[in-house]
């Protein structure tokens, strides 16, 4: 009988976050090629009662630890919890998700368990038994592929928005197993969470962003872009220069030194495409560049060019935007 | 306060990557060389720390000689002294047994906090610290984009997807950082800083320095191995909408094309 495949899912605010779907379903596909059984791995405050949602995306055995001293993300009280059940279901692999507190835990857990770890990985595979990883290194100017030395289990981190989710089967229903650990004695603590309630996108989620940089000019013009990415439902990211203008938050920052995202639409404006900016997001499945310079680098990486002013296109993009939405709905 | 910077020397961020011949390494000749950037604002911090508790910055560092380049900078910014552990053997093995090599230098160092950055901007494994602060048994406090000490506790504030969460922990800890130039504003070394530098201790250890068991690290030891690179795909080539147009035609072709075409919006 094979090991199993484990996955460790990230819960937030009384539900899973989705990349706790997509490491399932990553899972689920790894487990098939191994012929092996998945489970998952849930831990936090009041999880017990929504284990079961994992079955839909194929989890066939879920171990949850659910105790109020878990409510938030902390380093030390999760990194042993998570350590004694992986200890206890002994996997061939595990997978987790690259969302902060992921790629947190799987550091700590590859230290205390003494295996390797490969990060933020865009591509898992099986072949003949054998696991490769591929992930982004130089922020994604070129990709790594990782190989396990025997004896190791592999532990992958997934970059959220990458792996395919299954479509969720919701006859299937996993067994639920409770696993009692004693939380230990931590030196650090968590003394606020505050979450952004203005439903504001996270960039590495968002499935359109649209970035402004030095063409942007100032702060307010920026108004511009959140009209647009209202209308989008998209988030609005920007440049180094931006940024270092102060015209906008460094958590807004794209690029080597920022975030690395992957859109499927990423709408670059004002932005010439410095070679760090470009390696941010690179990776986005459509790009589009609005800027006056014809000879600015952005439009080397762009799928669709705009050639102009962007005080006067972002209007007028816009108003199109507005017009098409209004016929569609 | 003793303080620990972990500093790790990267490509310029400007730097175009090019994949070696043996297909699992780049071309290094050509490359302008830095300090990780994020590994500078670990630095900015631990001496903005020192100028408000007194007590030394040690920078520990690991790799070939070019390394000393980043840690005269750091030095010259203000650290105090620095180890870097050159030895081949460790660039055939994996970042678990980089850390563990460094950890019995900085155990020596006996730090009341350790800075590191959240990341690599090479690599991009995003490990070291949290492994460093496990084999120490330490806390970790990782991705600060502030940070605050009394002397006997630090601080720190971390972006989450959608959020921010206040961390605190006790003395001794480690702390990585996230941000961005912008939040830590690194100092430049200053002219009576470089000159200083020069004369500041810099002990070069390779791993049989230290007392270490060469069977534990390199190649046979690792858990985890790069086997091969290769390059980001090649995106087709895009088009730019037909400059005759109009303002306005150049905006509707675009909806169309998002739509029509690309089926995005």
């Amino acid at each position: 009988m094979p090991k199993c495949v484990c996955v460790i899912t990230e819960f937030r605010e009384g539900k899973f976050r989705r990349v706790s779907f997509e490491v399932a379903s990553e899972g689920r596909r790894i487990a098939d090629a191994l012929g092996a059984h998945l489970c998952a791995i849930v831990i936090g405050s009041g999880v017990t009662e929504k284990a079961s949602e994992l079955g839909a995306y194929g989890v066939e055995t879920v171990y949850v630890t659910d105790d109020p001293a878990l409510e938030h993300y902390l380093t030390e009280t999760y990194v042993t919890v998570t350590a004694a059940i992986i200890k206890a279901c002994d996997p061939a692999v595990v997978i987790l998700p690259a969302s902060v507190n992921g790629k947190d835990l799987g550091a700590r857990l590859a230290a205390r368990l003494e295996v390797g770890l490969a990060q933020d990985c865009v591509e898992v595979i099986c072949d003949k038994g054998i696991i490769k990883a591929k992930w982004p290194i130089f922020a994604g100017k070129c990709f790594a592929w990782s190989e396990w030395t025997e004896g190791t289990i592999p532990f992958i981190s997934c970059r959220p928005n990458v792996m395919d989710c299954l479509m969720p089967d919701e006859t299937k229903k996993p067994s639920v197993e409770v696993i009692k650990v004693p939380i230990p004695e931590a030196r650090s603590r968590v003394q606020r969470v505050d979450l952004d309630t203005a439903g504001k996108i996270e960039l590495t989620e968002a499935n359109i962003i649209i970035s402004g940089g030095r063409g942007m000019k100032d702060a307010s013009n920026y108004a511009m872009l959140e009209e647009l990415a209202a209308l989008l439902g998209a988030a609005v990211g920007a440049s180094r220069a931006a940024v270092d203008s102060g015209w906008r938050p460094h958590s807004d920052q794209v690029g080597q030194t920022g975030k690395v995202v992957n859109p499927n639409l990423y709408i670059a404006v004002g932005i010439s495409g410095a070679i760090q900016h470009l390696a941010g997001m690179g990776s986005s499945k459509f790009i589009v560049a609005v800027n006056k310079d014809s000879d600015a680098p952005i439009f080397s990486k762009a799928d669709y060019g705009v050639v102009a002013d962007l005080f006067q296109f972002i209007p007028a993009f816009t108003e199109e935007v507005r017009k098409y939405k209004t016929t569609c709905s | 306060m003793n303080i620990v910077v972990m500093l790790k020397q990267t490509p310029d961020t400007e730097s175009v990557i090019r994949i070696a011949s043996n297909g699992k390494s780049i071309v290094a000749d050509d490359l302008k060389w830095i300090i990780n950037p994020y590994d500078e604002f670990a630095l900015e911090a631990a001496l903005r720390l020192k100028e408000k508790h007194g007590g030394k910055v040690s920078i520990v560092s690991y790799g070939p000689q070019r390394v000393v380049e980043a840690i005269r900078t750091a030095l010259a910014m203000g650290a105090d002294d620095a180890v870097l552990i050159d030895d081949p053997v460790l660039a055939e093995g994996d970042l678990l047994g980089a850390v563990k090599a460094m950890s019995g230098v900085v155990k020596e160092l006996n730090p009341d906090i350790i800075c590191s950055g959240a990341r690599a901007v090479d690599y991009d494994q995003a490990q070291r610290g949290a492994m460093m602060a496990e084999f120490l048994g330490w806390p970790h406090l990782a991705l600060a984009v502030s940070l605050e000490s009394d002397g006997t506790k630090v601080t720190i504030k971390r972006p989450i997807e959608g959020g921010n969460v206040t961390l605190e922990a006790s003395l001794p800890a480690l702390v990585t950082f996230g941000g961005s130039h912008s939040i830590w504003n690194p100092r430049y070394a200053s002219l009576p800083g470089i000159m200083k530098a020069k004369k500041k201790p810099l002990a070069m250890k390779s791993l049989a320095d230290l007392g270490l068991n060469l069977a534990e690290f390199g190649g046979s030891s690792a858990k985890i191995l790069i086997t091969a690179l290769e390059p980001p795909p090649q995106r087709p080539a895009g088009r730019i909408l037909n400059g005759d147009l109009e303002l306005e035609g150049k905006a509707s072709e675009l909806v169309r094309a998002l739509h029509e075409e690309a089926r995005v919006i």
